[in-house]
């Protein structure tokens, strides 16, 4: 059946002013409209944290170099960590999750619209907020702008001998208020997968991007809460002279390592979750399988999510914790492995005798298949304790997470753009672009991240202002620097397919790359209200089913 | 647009699914219960290490008849709800106000204690660690009972001017779920910060 005959033609025939139009986005609570608006707010924030990250690796060119300041430099490292998690990485997942969780399951919006578009201006307002440090920070000292604390940002430096102005106070309530925005989406996915399935679509039946993200949500409020807990003991520290982080009147700056890695850790998978949502439902489609082991993908989504709330400390093994600790957090770390592993056989199971297509979200994934597993490896190195000792703190352990992040999160998110923008705007992205995209992205990304673990090797510390010229750290860091530019590059190729696209791409009609999930069978873009009438399923790909009568899946449900 | 459900299946006989609120509730308590781990965590983590005085034993009086007040708030509240259901308006707004005085002599005693501390033996949040914990942990559980009784009131408000029926129920019940959420948090900070941390 051709995708002509699921949905009618439908014409739009109002027509907007364009203050009513910026009206509309202002006030909408329409999923679509607010993840839309979460993508666009991640990528504008990707784009200042990828200016940041380039003066970092100018700065780092050349042994000797003063292309910025070390105080201005303190600052880049800072806010480019900061903005990269909070404001690129989790709204752009929890856009993609509020944009498309709703359509998957079959349902019209959220369980709580108006709560979805406060977390939005929430989230919103805690980046303004970030952003507007450079400007109100100093506040009556005159000292220091920007924070420049670091992303995790450890006691002592955070109080006020440390770090006079409101440069931290910033830093802070920002992360607190996005922190509240973040987990009333949790809250908010949560119930809508919970309670707003469609008819027939039992929890075995849902697509595994709706799991993926019940358990990320699941994960996110678990994680984000302890680092808002941790971040209104840090105001009382600055503001009513409490003593929570204070050495000097028996407080601990050790607790404040505890408490932000209890959320730093989990808030790992936090991102790579949706990520591994993206590749579950784009691998399938372009091998024409079904996901390999959907139960065993469940299982083992759930099992990273238990295991990764008790593996925290593994960031701390150079603090001198008892050899107990040592081992319990280096076990832990490396179980996480076991699930993980799991999960990569399953996707290599789903390609494996496939007719696969390497178009580019297909294209995208593979390259996250491939990265991940390396960052998993070089994650089970760190993760054993007395190898810790020795690269803890180094670039090493800047490549690895870079690795993580950018090898496997971002690889994932670039392929769920290829694979979801014609879904959102109506209109194809530009193959030719993409491919160009991808493998600048792929070179840029390999001679970075890969050439940096090397000086870390070698032993220069991460967040170093500068070196001594003959440490063998000079030839490598100029090759990761030209990686970066090679990335920026491609970044530029993307962002320009993404707008050029959006009136010059190709008609992509309901249904273009032959899926078989929910989203795919109503009108790309969607109509406000989703679905005219409330779909059935009797499966977990309800459009296979529809396109082939004669061998239905609900037939071996 | 009718042409998209045609070809899906039918519809299963039953299909029902959990009440969004309660769902929602539950992650909230699950978020909350979270943040007052770390406090409580981080109360006692500290008790005993204050580098000077005063200590807990010196100053804290153990609030047993607000205690009982506010614990007792959870039945009747449970109550309120459980006549509400019943269509029995009169019994649920009696109970429903009989919660919020509960609640209100709760917030009283604490109020009374802090004066107390603050005026009478000079214990604020920056005098010491125990300062520090103490306020923040009693302080956080107390915004949580202050936001409970605003809503409460909303409710009441509501109530006596009879728009309160049995069809709210359920979003009645989402209430009383968070208030007992409070009334347990309370009992772990008791315990902790009155029992085991004297």
């Amino acid at each position: 059946m051709s995708s002509n005959a699921m949905a009618s033609q439908f014409v739009e025939v109002e027509t907007w002013t364009w203050l009513e139009t910026l009206h509309g986005w202002l006030t909408t609570v329409d999923h679509k409209r607010l993840g839309t608006l979460y993508v666009v707010y991640g990528l504008f924030f990707l784009v200042i944290a990828g200016v940041e990250a380039t003066i970092i690796r100018i700065q780092l060119m050349y042994p000797h170099n003063h292309f910025v300041s070390p105080q201005v430099f303190n600052r880049m490292f800072t806010m480019h960590g900061t903005t990269m998690i909070f404001f690129v990485a989790i709204p752009i997942l929890f856009g993609f999750a509020n944009y498309l969780v709703p359509l998957m399951i079959g349902a019209r919006d959220m369980a709580f619209p108006r709560l979805n578009a406060f977390s939005f201006w929430l989230t919103a307002l805690g980046g303004f907020l970030l952003y507007f440090s450079f400007l109100g920070g100093s506040g009556l000292y005159g000292a220091g702008n920007a924070p420049d604390i670091g992303w995790w940002a450890y006691a002592p430096l955070t109080s006020r001998a440390f770090s006079p102005g409101h440069s931290s106070d910033y830093w802070t309530i920002a992360l607190l208020v996005a922190g509240f925005g973040s987990i009333a989406t949790a809250i908010n996915l949560i119930a809508t997968i919970v309670c707003m399935r469609c008819p027939g679509m039992k929890l075995s039946r849902m697509p595994l991007l709706a799991w993926l993200n019940l358990i990320m949500a699941g994960m996110a409020i678990l994680a984000i809460s302890p680092l808002t807990a941790a971040q209104i003991m840090l105001l009382i520290d600055r503001y009513l002279g409490g003593h929570f982080f204070d050495t000097q009147a028996g407080g601990s700056a050790t607790l404040w390592m505890h408490f932000f890695w209890i959320f730093g850790h989990p808030e790992v998978y936090v991102l790579v979750i949706p990520a591994f949502a993206f590749a579950s439902e784009i691998i399938p489609v372009f091998s024409r399988k079904p996901i390999f082991g959907y139960p065993v993908m469940v299982g083992a989504t759930v099992c990273i999510g238990f295991v990764s709330l008790s593996v925290w400390a593994h960031h701390m093994f150079t603090i001198g914790m008892n050899s107990y600790a040592n081992s319990f957090f280096a076990i832990t770390t490396m179980v996480v492995g076991v699930p993980t592993g799991i999960k990569i056989f399953n996707w290599l199971g789903t390609m494996w005798g496939g007719r696969i297509q390497f178009k580019a979200p297909m294209l995208f994934c593979t390259a996250f298949l491939f990265q991940f597993l390396i960052a998993g490896l070089t994650g089970i190195m760190l993760g054993s304790a007395p190898f810790n000792w020795q690269l803890s703190g180094s670039y090493f352990v800047v490549a690895h997470f870079h690795y993580v992040i950018v090898g496997g999160i971002l690889f994932a998110l670039f392929g769920a753009f290829y694979y979801w923008y014609p879904k959102v705007t109506g209109r194809m992205l530009s193959e030719r672009l993409g491919k160009w995209h991808f493998w600048l992205f792929v070179i840029g990304f390999h001679v970075t991240f890969d050439v940096m673990h090397f000086p870390g090797l070698l032993g220069m510390p991460r967040r170093i202002y500068t070196y001594e010229p003959g440490r063998g750290w000079d030839t490598m860091n100029l090759i990761v620097t030209y990686g970066a530019f090679i990335q920026g590059i491609s970044i530029l190729i993307f962002v320009y397919n993404l707008i050029i696209s959006y009136w010059k791409g190709a008609e992509a009609g309901n249904d273009p790359w032959d899926a078989w999930t929910l989203e795919w069978s109503t009108t790309s873009p969607p109509p406000a209200y989703n679905f005219a009438s409330i779909p059935v399923v009797a499966s977990r790909r309800p459009l296979w089913d529809l396109k082939h009568p004669e061998d239905p899946d609900s037939r071996y449900d | 647009m009718s042409a998209i459900a045609t070809p899906f299946p039918e519809v299963p006989r039953a299909w029902t699914l959990p009440y969004r609120g309660s769902v929602a509730m539950a992650s909230l308590i699950i978020a909350e219960s979270a943040i007052f781990t770390i406090f409580v965590v981080a109360y006692l983590f500290y008790a005993g290490k204050s580098l000077s005085g005063p200590t807990p034993s010196e100053v804290l009086e153990t609030p047993i008849f607000f205690t009982i007040c506010l614990l007792s708030s959870s039945l009747t509240i449970h109550l309120a709800a459980k006549f509400l259901e019943r269509r029995k308006q009169g019994a649920f707004l009696a109970l429903w106000l009989l919660t919020i005085v509960l609640g209100g002599l709760f917030m009283f005693g604490t109020g009374q204690e802090w004066h107390r501390m603050i005026y009478e033996r000079g214990v604020t949040i920056s005098t010491n660690l125990f300062g520090t914990t103490y306020y923040s942990l009693v302080g956080l559980h107390a915004f949580h009972v202050t936001v409970g009784l605003i809503m409460l009131c909303i409710v009441a408000i509501f109530g006596l001017a009879g728009r309160v029926g049995a069809e709210q129920s359920r979003r009645i019940d989402v209430l009383s779920l968070y208030w007992h959420f409070v009334d347990v948090v309370w009992v772990v900070v008791f315990t902790v910060v009155y029992i085991v941390g004297r």
